[in-house]
């Protein structure tokens, strides 16, 4: 009797994909075990913290004093810019001409208070450039108003010194690096998109520099300080970032 | 093959990855679950593709919820931004060395080239089969393909996020790749086409546990054959 010869089964493939579902098995449950996410642990904030610092100096290192952030044409302009704080638009500040002040503080010689009517009354400077939030959304707009680098000097700021702070209204709060606070794109924003800076986007001023994320842009500034020591920020003091140039 | 089973000395064992290799190999692969698993969470803040989609946040990086509005008062952005920024250093450090040694030690060379066209195409074809031999110490034209591809996308995946990172400072960089918005996008396509490279190269490694092994250890025991990046 004659039989067809039979080749032996694949035994091996077998065993190949058995051990292939296994080990599948346990990459999962590898993978299912990094979902015991470290980051809110003591040491892992100190590290991400110190790595945060360092980013700092490199981000100072990077930042050419005079090149200027990318610059767009008035067809690029979006008309309904996006409102940002960290409440709704509703509850942002009211300030009127009549009663605001600027305060100066801090290493600046002359620190007589400033209206709103001598702030605009600076020269200005107009710029079209990018917002960038550090959510990643962002928005080309309009903005004008006097150098913040040309006030310091006005009112006899120490431009040797290390930082300049912001209060605002709203108990928001920032700081910037000096060489930052000089560069020809920051201003002082008294207009958007060549009107009266609004009120919900931070009336009298908001601090506007392109060379920096959204939230190193302060609005409703009512106190301006010059210092050597590090004053933080709303955010900064919340784990972002503190130099957070773009 | 004439080797005697019954022989006392067994096979030699094949040095297939230097200790350096293997330690960039795993810092490489640190670095990049920390960029996908942060770069995840950002994206979910403010999707840069128009569609309707975000990643589970349990599998993306930068602590509890909860904890972190207790703790820090901030929604949880904070963490994932100080994760991908600070593993950023370390995976482009690392890469570049990878690069660096991998031209210098002739490494890239022996095993990644040369690739001919036919070859690729035939060892495609095998591979999609599931007849593709894969024997340690030796890459076949599909592997050196996807290893010269995966590198390319990861430089490029670094170097869209140095244009989005700094869209002000390198500025000429940002306009390279179409500008910040446009940059963002391919930001996002990198690390899904990294994703899909990490796909295959771990379903392989569990096909050929093997290679786990000689990534690991170096050498693998008795491995029956000798690489030929390392017979002169």
């Amino acid at each position: 009797m004659t039989r067809p010869i039979v080749e032996p089964t694949p035994l091996v493939s077998q065993i190949e994909r058995r051990l292939f579902l296994r080990q599948t098995l346990s990459v999962g449950a590898l993978a299912l075990l990094t979902g015991c996410d470290i980051s809110d642990q003591d040491g892992v904030q100190k590290v991400l913290h110190a790595m945060s610092r360092w980013n700092d100096r490199a981000q100072a290192f990077l930042f050419r004093r005079q090149a200027l952030a990318p610059t767009f044409a008035e067809s690029d302009v979006v008309h309904n810019f996006r409102y940002n704080a960290f409440y709704p638009a509703a509850d942002a500040p009211q300030l009127s001409a009549a009663d605001f002040r600027l305060q100066l503080s801090g290493l600046i010689a002359d620190k007589r208070p400033w209206t709103v009517e001598q702030i605009q009354a600076l020269p200005q400077e107009s710029q079209i450039t990018r917002h960038v939030c550090v959510e990643g959304w962002s928005m080309i707009g309009k903005w004008a108003g006097p150098r913040l680098g040309e006030f310091l000097r006005r009112v006899g700021a120490d431009l040797t010194a290390k930082y300049v702070g912001f209060q605002c209204a709203d108990g928001y709060s920032g700081s910037i690096d000096m060489a930052s606070a000089l560069h020809p794109q920051t201003i002082m924003a008294v207009k958007f998109a060549d009107e009266t800076l609004p009120a919900k986007f931070g009336y009298p001023f908001k601090v506007r520099i392109p060379t920096k994320l959204g939230y190193k842009n302060p609005k409703w500034v009512t106190t301006i300080f010059v210092t050597n020591r590090m004053p933080g920020g709303f955010w900064e003091d919340r784990g972002y970032n503190w130099f957070g140039g773009s | 093959m004439t080797a005697d089973i019954h022989s006392p000395t067994p096979p030699p064992d094949v040095q297939l990855h230097p200790l350096s290799r293997r330690m960039m190999h795993w810092i490489n692969a640190l670095a990049i679950i920390v960029m996908i698993g942060s770069g995840w969470r950002i994206y979910n803040y403010y999707p840069a593709l128009p569609i309707n989609f975000g990643f589970p946040n349990y599998l993306t990086l930068g602590g509890d919820f909860t904890l972190t509005e207790a703790l820090n008062d901030e929604d949880g952005l904070a963490n994932a931004l100080a994760w991908h920024f600070g593993a950023m250093w370390v995976l482009v450090i690392n890469f570049l060395a990878f690069v660096i040694v991998g031209f210098a030690s002739g490494h890239f060379r022996r095993d990644f080239l040369p690739i001919g066209p036919r070859a690729f195409l035939s060892d495609l074809w095998a591979a999609l089969r599931f007849k593709l031999d894969h024997s340690l110490g030796e890459y076949n034209a599909v592997q050196k393909v996807l290893y010269w591809g995966v590198l390319g996308v990861i430089l490029l995946t670094i170097l869209s996020g140095l244009s989005i990172w700094k869209p002000a400072q390198l500025k000429e960089l940002t306009w390279l790749f179409g500008g910040y918005e446009f940059a963002r996008v391919v930001h996002f396509f990198g690390m899904a086409a990294i994703v899909g490279f990490l796909f295959v190269h771990v379903a392989l490694t569990i096909l050929v546990p093997k290679t786990l092994v000689a990534m690991i250890f170096g050498r693998v025991p008795g491995a029956s054959h000798a690489p030929k990046g390392d017979t002169k």
